[in-house]
């Protein structure tokens, strides 16, 4: 490596101090420009006016309630951050969540000890993760595409082994999973933070997570500059593949069966969040901060809509027109 | 020959900046009229005003002896003017019929098409350029040539009388640009006047009348086709001269090792094969025109593209690259000639641009070290003298000698040792190219080697060691040292075989 005769004298010029001086520049600029301000005020605002509509909407019981109903939502949507984020699509997540939790319902009521049966239920979703990946990235086919098919194929995977009957009479404590509590807070919960922490962490601060942003941004660029784009790609569908089986976990959990008609539409509620938290369809921008912040806008809204009593089909359309008016004030603002 | 179009002292600027001044064409009816000039002396600007797209801020155009104004394409359509662009306006998906009548489809009462009577007028037409195209089938399945011989026919079919033929033949084989000098033959016979824009002098002296010489957007003379030669059609194109702001160029060492060995490369089957060799410390050039397969031959070599061939050493070993990461591994990197499209992730700041391809720098264990990354962006920002904000700056709001100069720094803070340089200085300001030029330099110095692909022949001949000359996708010369001159390389870029003949 060749270092450069200039550079010690250059890094005393003024030009210098200033740029290194203006690194830090304040937490006010990073809020203004970040892709979550809409989001954060969107969900403030539904927030206050949940408090003014409902009477125990900031009960400490109802609001791990809200957020034990949204975790598997916002866990699925986790890996479809990282799909969108490059200008991907992830459509299979329903299904796969459906078979994965199917096979491992299955596998333990067969005698499978219930660690194994998880584990596998994660590789299934690991699997199908990987296989869209490969797809997309190298025989070159759509991901709207891979992914529609693959969500038809573990479909029917899910229903073939299950014969189409729920599968359950496994064993008790795997119901900890969806039901059991840490210090009163729900472990779907829990699980849901542990793995924001995780996909935050790995996008902010690891080459990878950088990778995923320049792939949005400009995949040509990314590849041109000597990035192993298809490798990234293979790994973010991969992500998207396990964060649906760490949710089916969850699911497995909580309905103690392995339900091959679950997940119907969840694609959907996921994209919603994404979407809802200011990432770009488009790929290159957003974080999955603001997916968080997504799930659990729409969480409250289901909540509140329900404490005030609405109609559930009024319900399915106010949120439409909610999803429309925050992805045409959020749209391509600079 | 009547005098069919007049073209008299037109002046155009763009903010500011004067691209056209005093330029004169005339074009007689049953004339073939070349148009001639290097990238940018001002063809294209000129052949936008013709039809409508830009105006002009003085001059006039008289056709017949009237003068027009044309206000928008249309106008000049009305006025019988036709233009075929290189990039072809056809939907692929369409046939023949089809593309010639769109947007102004001939229906009955009922709104329905009339196929059979727009088939009718289509052959008509196609019978006029004594050519036979299957109708029936979307044009995606036909020839280049014959999806240019459509695109003649749409112009004709609006009665256009003066037809302009933007580089025709960049994209035909020998064979079809004979096909396509038939029928230019056959419109010259009926009195269509044809302005005629290509690189390629030899077929200029094949088919055209007289030729009018642009040169940096001013009108240097008109001459008969029998009356000239290629010297001094040169001359007129590239005038005397000399390369200023270039850093001064080291004394040649012929000892210095080869760095990287493109022993063959061939694009294509049956494609032409190319070699040539990188010197530690050189800058090699890629001129020629536009299409002539310099960047497509770069793209190959590091693996972007996948080459029918390609055997190649680095450092003396024999090297396989799928993929620009396998180049980059053996210390090759490429700035792409589209900065926006291809060099920069827009939505990125200067920092997250140039540390992209080598986070690893900067990675303890896993995690990336932000205030390191911080630091060696600022000193290479310093190395290439950028002027932004600072690294936090997104990159789309620099100007664009500062944007090119962030896909450079991207390079220098690798540990590459040869780059590519594609077009490393187009639409940039005069002040950061002589800053591109003296940092290309320095790093020679500093022990990189460096190909430059340039369009630009100040260029070429003010920064390179050494020149491969590109024509139709073959390397036609290599020129050394004071070899290196305008003349010389146009001539091998325009004009390969006629010169190695003489």
């Amino acid at each position: 490596m060749q270092q450069p005769e200039g550079a010690a004298s250059a890094a005393t010029s003024p030009t210098m101090q200033s740029w290194s001086a203006r690194s830090n520049a304040g937490i006010v600029h990073m809020v203004r420009h970040s892709v979550i301000l809409f989001p954060l005020i969107g969900l403030i605002a539904v927030s206050l006016l949940m408090v003014f509509a409902t009477d125990n909407f900031l009960s400490f019981t109802n609001i791990m309630n809200v957020l034990r109903q949204v975790s598997i939502n916002a866990i699925i949507a986790i890996g479809m951050t990282f799909v969108i984020l490059t200008g991907g699509i992830d459509l299979s997540v329903g299904s796969v969540l459906a078979l994965a939790s199917t096979v491992a319902a299955g596998l333990m009521v067969g005698g499978m000890p219930p660690a194994f049966a998880l584990l596998l239920c994660l590789a299934i979703g690991l699997g199908f993760g990987v296989g869209n990946g490969m797809l997309v990235a190298y025989a070159r086919m759509p991901a709207i595409i891979v992914t529609l098919a693959t969500m038809g194929i573990a479909r029917g995977l899910g229903l073939i082994y299950s014969g189409g009957y729920p599968i359950s009479g496994m064993p008790f404590w795997v119901s900890w999973f969806g039901n059991g509590r840490i210090f009163d807070v729900p472990v779907p919960v829990i699980i849901m933070v542990v793995a924001y922490l995780v996909a935050w962490v790995v996008l902010e601060r690891t080459p990878f997570g950088r990778y995923v942003y320049a792939l949005g941004g400009n995949e040509h660029a990314t590849r041109l500059s000597g990035v192993r784009v298809n490798r990234a790609k293979v790994i973010i569908f991969a992500i998207s593949g396990l964060t649906t089986a760490v949710a089916a976990v969850v699911l497995t959990g909580r309905l103690m069966s392995g339900q091959p008609n679950a997940g119907v539409g969840f694609e959907l509620d996921a994209i919603a969040a994404v979407v809802l938290g200011g990432t770009s369809i488009a790929g290159g921008r957003g974080s999955v901060v603001g997916t968080l912040i997504g799930a659990v806008l729409l969480g409250i809204l289901n909540n509140g809509l329900n404490l005030m009593g609405i109609d559930p089909y009024v319900q399915t359309v106010i949120k439409g027109f909610i999803i429309l008016l925050a992805i045409y004030i959020g749209r391509e603002r600079r | 020959m009547s005098q069919l179009l007049s073209v008299k002292g037109v002046e155009k600027a763009f903010v500011g900046v004067k691209v056209l001044s005093g330029v004169d064409l005339e074009v007689g009816a049953g004339e073939i009229h070349a148009l001639l000039g290097e990238n940018g002396a001002g063809k294209s600007t000129l052949m936008k005003i013709l039809c409508g797209v830009y105006s002009m801020d003085a001059g006039t155009i008289r056709i017949d002896g009237e003068e027009k104004h044309f206000s928008d394409y249309e106008a000049a359509v009305e006025a019988g003017i036709g233009i075929v662009f290189q990039e072809f306006s056809l939907i692929p998906h369409l046939t023949a019929v089809e593309n010639i009548f769109l947007g102004r489809e001939i229906y009955n009462g009922l709104g329905l098409l009339k196929r059979a009577e727009m088939r009718r007028h289509a052959m008509a037409t196609l019978d006029r350029l004594k050519i036979d195209i299957n109708l029936d089938v979307p044009i995606r399945h036909l020839s280049v040539a014959q999806q240019q011989f459509i695109e003649i026919a749409k112009a004709l079919s609006l009665n256009a009388r003066i037809l302009i033929l933007d580089e025709p033949t960049a994209t035909l084989t020998p064979t079809e640009a004979e096909q396509l000098f038939a029928v230019m033959r056959e419109l010259k016979r009926q009195g269509v006047g044809i302005i005629f824009i290509s690189h390629h002098l030899d077929e200029i002296f094949e088919i055209c009348d007289r030729i009018t010489v642009l040169r940096d957007g001013n009108y240097v003379g008109t001459v008969d086709v029998a009356a000239t030669d290629i010297d001094s059609l040169v001359e007129m194109m590239v005038g005397r001269r000399i390369a200023a702001n270039f850093p001064p160029k080291p004394a040649i060492n012929a000892a210095r090792p080869v760095v990287l060995d493109v022993e063959e490369i061939q694009l294509e089957r049956g494609g032409p094969v190319n070699a040539f060799s990188l010197r530690e410390g050189e800058i090699l050039g890629f001129a020629g025109l536009v299409g002539s397969g310099r960047t497509e031959t770069a793209l190959g070599v590091i693996g972007a593209t996948r080459p029918h061939r390609c055997r190649l050493k680095v450092d003396g070993v024999a090297r396989n690259f799928t993929n620009p990461a396998d180049a980059l591994e053996c210390g090759i990197g490429l700035l792409p000639e589209s900065r926006k499209e291809e060099g920069l992730i827009t939505s990125f700041s200067v920092r997250d641009n140039v540390s992209i391809n080598n986070l690893w720098k900067y990675t303890s264990h896993i995690f990336i070290d932000r205030a390191e990354e911080q630091r060696a962006t600022i000193d290479v920002m310093g190395r290439v003298r950028m002027k932004a904000q600072g690294p936090q700056t997104q990159v789309a709001t620099l100007s664009g000698g500062n944007q090119q100069k962030v896909v450079v720094a991207r390079w220098l803070n690798h540990s590459v040792k040869i780059l590519f340089f594609d077009e490393p200085t187009r639409g940039i300001d005069v002040g950061a190219k002589a800053e591109i030029y003296q940092i290309m330099r320095d790093m020679t110095k500093r022990g990189y080697s460096i190909v430059m692909i340039s369009s630009e022949l100040p260029e070429i001949v003010g920064m390179c060691d050494r020149v491969c000359v590109f024509r139709e996708g073959k390397i036609t010369q290599t020129l050394v040292g004071e070899a290196i001159t305008p003349a010389e390389v146009m001539r091998y870029a325009t004009a390969g075989e006629i010169n190695a003949a003489a």
